[in-house]
């Protein structure tokens, strides 16, 4: 079974609110899967229950073939979590606080190369409420690996980060993953997951809208080809181009198409015959933020039916 | 692999009580609670002359209140503020997600209350033992059962009391019911008046406030003197003991209950 975390169907509920509803994925050995989502899409409230801390209202969970919350013994010692907020107490030092984790642990690294990783080793000695936002989320990233983990959950791992610093997390984390480490990841952050993503989803209130790699997903939009025509050409003339035609304000013009070659190629051709200056023309792929943007700007479809 | 998970907890409670041993000694407020609290309270009731016509000699006397005010204060009282603390800045739950049984979780976190609380009661044993004439214990099982019992029993009831205390401040306030009740239990149990001033009614309804099976069972333990003032041998301490025993065992399953009902291991959002 190459699948480390599969999870089926997975429901979860806070009282009448339907938090998650229906979300099925599965994540291969070595592989990092990100669920990319607008706050409050349902992305901690489903890494929660994969990582054990909650049993879900419904579906199933296997992390690394056992069920992370009653097999939580079996499966504990071999992941590692990193959570939404750190929850360290203020007057331990960065030493004792990872001391005290390793103490909790089957077979830890050594508490300074664990902090070495992070790039905290100038700030062993200071007590965490002295340390910055994004420090102790390299503190809490410490922590995460500190058990030499299989798995690793990730949540929101960069947020609150300098660029450099998140150019560092990038790079621990694509070395775990060369290490063969799986990891399960959720950011807001669309150019970490483009970066680091094997495959991803994208949660949207509850549910998983797309899933698949960078290029899959990203599929699923429109490629965007624009230009303005010259004032003494009427739109009327335009041919008739595959794709959707979408007319801004003037004489710009942009076509939505799902196939770019052949729309370019009929617009270029008519162009040449009818010898007309396309000005400002680009042709270019969906971005993923483009999709994402898709997504979250979707209507509240099927809510009522979830209600009923 | 049961075997391996037994040598395995140990060691992660350790790591657990050896953080919040170094939080405890951080804490200036919790220090003062765990060391001073006790003992000036106890001085200062002796002082006043508190338990002179009660039924105990002195020795005892100040071992069963020591005792008493070193449950309520520094396990209970000290334990929720450690609870709700950890709970609301999230380490609980982030303890929750690592190797760490619930179970291991809290026993960590109450360990240095609990040593602190344990090591207090037998420095004062030997003190009164040394210098009020504290005789040998009629009955040393009892003795010891009544500390552990009341220590198991308030480490419970101060989780348990988590589910009700919002934040650490609150803790002030959330936990008079219960100091209030024991403090009760302290006066009507025989400790401080005579058993025979205390009316029957009153008796009848502090038996089972929590703090009372823990006194019945160190002044019978110490002196061999039942909650009703009669003085009974070793072998009859037994037959004597069976009520209290019952009444902690009550409340320790209680407590189990509650803490698995209503125990809550992040703030509430």
């Amino acid at each position: 079974m190459a699948e480390v975390v599969e999870v089926s169907d997975v429901r979860r509920s806070y009282g009448d609110y339907e938090a998650v509803r229906g979300v099925t994925f599965s994540v291969a050995r070595g592989e990092l899967f990100a669920l990319l989502g607008t706050n409050g899409a349902g992305k901690t409230s489903t890494l929660e229950v994969v990582e054990g801390l909650a049993r879900p209202s419904g579906g199933r969970i296997r992390v690394l073939g056992h069920d992370p919350y009653a097999g939580r013994a079996s499966v504990r010692p071999r992941i590692g979590v990193m959570l939404q907020q750190g929850g360290f107490p203020a007057d331990l030092t960065v030493t004792e606080t990872a001391a005290m984790w390793a103490g909790t642990l089957t077979a830890p690294r050594p508490v300074a190369e664990a902090l070495e990783l992070v790039d905290l080793t100038h700030r062993a000695g200071v007590t965490v409420k002295q340390l910055s936002g994004g420090e102790k989320r390299r503190l809490d990233l410490a922590l995460a690996v500190l058990g030499r983990p299989e798995v690793l959950f990730l949540d929101e791992p960069t947020t609150g980060l300098d660029p450099e610093s998140r150019r560092n997390t990038w790079a621990l984390v694509r070395t775990l993953l060369d290490d063969g480490v799986t990891v399960l990841l959720t950011t807001h952050y669309l150019d970490e997951a483009e970066e680091l993503a094997d495959r991803l989803a994208i949660m949207h209130r509850g549910r998983l809208v797309r899933t698949g790699t960078v290029a899959e997903v990203v599929a699923s939009q429109p490629a965007t080809v624009s230009f303005a025509l010259p004032p003494s050409v009427p739109r009327e003339r335009l041919p008739e181009l595959a794709g959707a035609l979408v007319v801004d304000d003037g004489n710009r013009v942009e076509v939505h198409t799902d196939t770019m070659q052949a729309t370019l190629t009929g617009l270029l051709l008519w162009a040449r015959d009818h010898d007309v200056e396309l000005r400002e023309l680009s042709a270019r792929p969906a971005s993923l933020e483009q999709a994402f943007l898709a997504v979250a700007s979707s209507p509240e479809e099927r809510d009522v039916e979830v209600a009923a | 692999m049961r075997a391996l998970t037994t040598t395995g907890a140990p060691r992660r409670v350790r790591a657990i009580a050896t953080a919040e041993l170094r939080l405890l000694v951080r804490n200036r407020t919790a220090m003062f609670t765990a060391l001073a609290l006790p003992l000036i309270t106890v001085a200062g009731l002796s002082a006043i002359g508190f338990g002179e016509n009660g039924d105990l000699p002195l020795g005892a006397l100040v071992v069963t209140m020591l005792a008493g005010f070193t449950l309520l204060y520094v396990v209970y009282y000290n334990l929720v503020s450690a609870y709700v603390a950890r709970r609301e800045d999230l380490v609980l739950k982030r303890l929750r997600v690592g190797e760490l049984t619930d179970a291991e979780i809290l026993a960590g976190t109450a360990l240095p209350s609990v040593v602190v609380a344990v090591t207090q009661v037998v420095l004062t044993a030997v003190v009164a033992a040394l210098a009020l004439g504290l005789d040998m214990p009629a009955n040393a099982l009892l003795v010891v059962v009544a500390v552990v019992g009341g220590v198991v029993m308030f480490v419970l009831l101060a989780a348990a009391s988590t589910a009700f205390t919002r934040n650490v401040e609150m803790a002030q306030v959330s936990t008079l019911p219960v100091l209030f009740l024991c403090m009760g239990s302290l006066i009507f149990s025989g400790v401080v008046v005579p058993a025979d001033s205390v009316p029957d009614a009153v008796q009848d309804v502090f038996q089972f406030v929590p703090l009372t099976p823990v006194l019945d069972l160190l002044q019978l333990g110490l002196t061999g003197r039942t909650a009703d003032g009669d003085t009974v041998g070793f072998g009859a301490s037994f037959s004597a003991a069976a009520f209290p025993l019952i009444i902690m065992g009550l409340w320790i399953v209680n407590g189990i209950a509650a803490l698995r009902r209503w125990f809550r291991w992040e703030p509430r959002t």
